[in-house]
């Protein structure tokens, strides 16, 4: 199952040339970047581990793809992303954030039910990646 | 260019017929804007007579690939990475400002941004520092000109264990493997420039353009001195300008004599002098003319002719 999470996750995976377009817009605007990467694909997972400190003062998309390109080759079954903040607003907002990388399968999520008093079910989802220890869950 | 080389009439030419395809160099040679810097070059700096032919040439180079990729006529991107050796204020950082322009607009890097560096920014100062600092440095260079100043620092003989050592190599595999996303110019001293380049052959065959900036004549000094104080809207009174030749061949020998950097310096205290003038002075019937021009007395209040020493307690080791 696809992991659909951040910008453009309805659409198929960017290519690099496409990922390169988007960071060039971000850089225009701008915007500083980083590169992030999990193993863990709930979507609610905000803490992913940071590959390195955020980017500021680049002017070209080479250099953040010398950093997403690294990070794809020490972590190539994780998720990896990279994200764009707008600090023009006084405050570091996530102006976009887009999966550039991502495990050769997705098990995805079975539905787990738990009862509760009074006959109340209650739902949530659990990936069965997860069940695997973190580091070797694809 | 008439036809486009990809399209099928094209191809059912035979090569005879496809080599008579006229070309119209000066067009390209418009297109890409690169005329208007090179005359900016021109007219902004004085001299530097074979830079500029040497800076012209590239052009040629650079313009003539662009137009034969247009026939796919492909010889692999040439290599752009780049030497300047030269005295300290001939101009060398300035050249390299418009040469990331000329390469911006010949297409050879996507940005034309400049990022002008020393060994300090490259190279750490414990285990593991040198590398992060190096790919910072390369990051921001990326689409436009790495610029490293005293490049020699990088490498120390003395010490095989140096640092720089780490950053060499770094540079190295990016500027083969990435020749589309950066160009570098190395820029120094020249004596030690050859001698870096001859203990680092890795670097030297990666170099491919060598300019070297001659130092100033007298008169280019001069004519620098007038374009500077032109440029910051004031001038030398009739009279300053013999003062200034005198004040620059006492400076000129001088130790740390830094060419257009020190008629540069020399000019800004000749500005303070002129204001400290103006300022203690009688203050009433002054008018614009007296804010815009410089006198003798502002020249000849530098120590240089006072008692032959530099105007600094203290003299920086480059360029006063
Ligand atoms: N030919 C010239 N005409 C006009 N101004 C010049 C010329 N050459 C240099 N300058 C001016 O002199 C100053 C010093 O030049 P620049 O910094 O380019 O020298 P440099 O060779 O890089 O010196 P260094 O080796 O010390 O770094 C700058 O302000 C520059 O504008
Ligand atoms: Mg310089």
């Amino acid at each position: 199952m696809k992991i659909t999470q951040g910008t453009f996750s309805f659409l198929p995976d960017l290519t690099d040339e496409q990922i390169r377009a988007q960071i060039d817009y971000c850089l225009r605007n701008g915007w500083a970047l980083n590169v992030e990467f999990t193993d863990d694909p709930h979507p609610r997972n905000t803490y992913w581990e940071m590959w390195g400190l955020p980017m500021f003062d680049l002017k070209d998309a080479a250099g953040v793809m010398l950093e997403v390109n690294a990070c794809r080759k020490a972590y190539p079954n994780h998720y990896v992303k990279v994200n764009a903040y707008d600090s023009t607003k006084g405050r570091e907002t996530v102006a976009i954030s887009f999966i550039v990388n991502r495990p050769k399968k997705e098990p995805g999520f079975g539905l787990v039910r738990q009862e509760a008093p009074g006959r109340t079910i209650r739902y949530t989802i659990h990936s069965y990646a997860t069940d695997k220890p973190e580091g070797d869950r694809y | 260019m008439n036809e486009k080389p990809t399209d099928t009439l094209d191809r059912a030419q035979t090569p005879a017929s496809r080599e008579d395809t006229p070309i119209d160099l000066e067009a390209a040679f418009r297109d890409a804007n690169v005329q208007e810097v090179l005359d900016k070059l021109d007219r902004e700096l004085v001299g530097l007579k074979p830079v500029k032919a040497r800076i012209r040439e590239v052009a040629a180079l650079l313009l003539v690939d662009r137009v034969r990729k247009g026939f796919d006529l492909t010889a692999g991107t040439p290599s752009l990475h780049m030497s300047f050796t030269g005295n300290p204020g001939t101009g060398k950082t300035t050249v390299a400002v418009r040469m990331a322009e000329i390469l911006h607009r010949l297409g050879y890097v996507r940005k034309g941004h400049l990022v002008a560096v020393t060994r300090d920014d490259l190279v750490g100062q414990y285990i593991g520092h040198t590398a992060p600092k190096t790919k910072e440095v390369l990051k921001r260079a990326m689409g436009g000109v790495l610029f490293i100043d005293e490049a020699y620092y990088l490498y120390r003989a003395e010490n095989e264990r140096d640092y720089g050592q780490e950053s060499i190599e770094i540079l190295l595999q990016v500027m083969e493997n990435q020749r589309d996303d950066l160009v570098v110019i190395l820029a120094g001293y020249r004596d030690r420039m050859e001698k870096f380049f001859q203990s680092n052959p890795g670097m030297a065959s990666r170099i491919a353009h060598h300019i070297d900036f001659p130092d100033y004549s007298l008169d280019e000094l001069i004519e620098i001195g007038g374009l500077m104080l032109a440029r910051d809207q004031y001038r030398f009174s009739p009279d300053a300008v013999a003062v200034f030749r005198d004040y620059l061949v006492r400076r000129m020998n001088l130790p740390h004599f830094a060419n257009a950097r020190s008629v540069r310096n020399a000019l800004d205290r000749c500005r303070m002098r002129q204001a400290v003038r103006l300022f203690d002075g009688v203050r009433s019937n002054m008018t614009v003319k007296d804010l815009v021009t410089v006198t003798p007395a502002d020249i000849l209040a530098s120590r240089v002719f006072k008692d032959g020493t530099l105007d600094m307690d203290k003299p920086p080791p480059r360029g006063a």
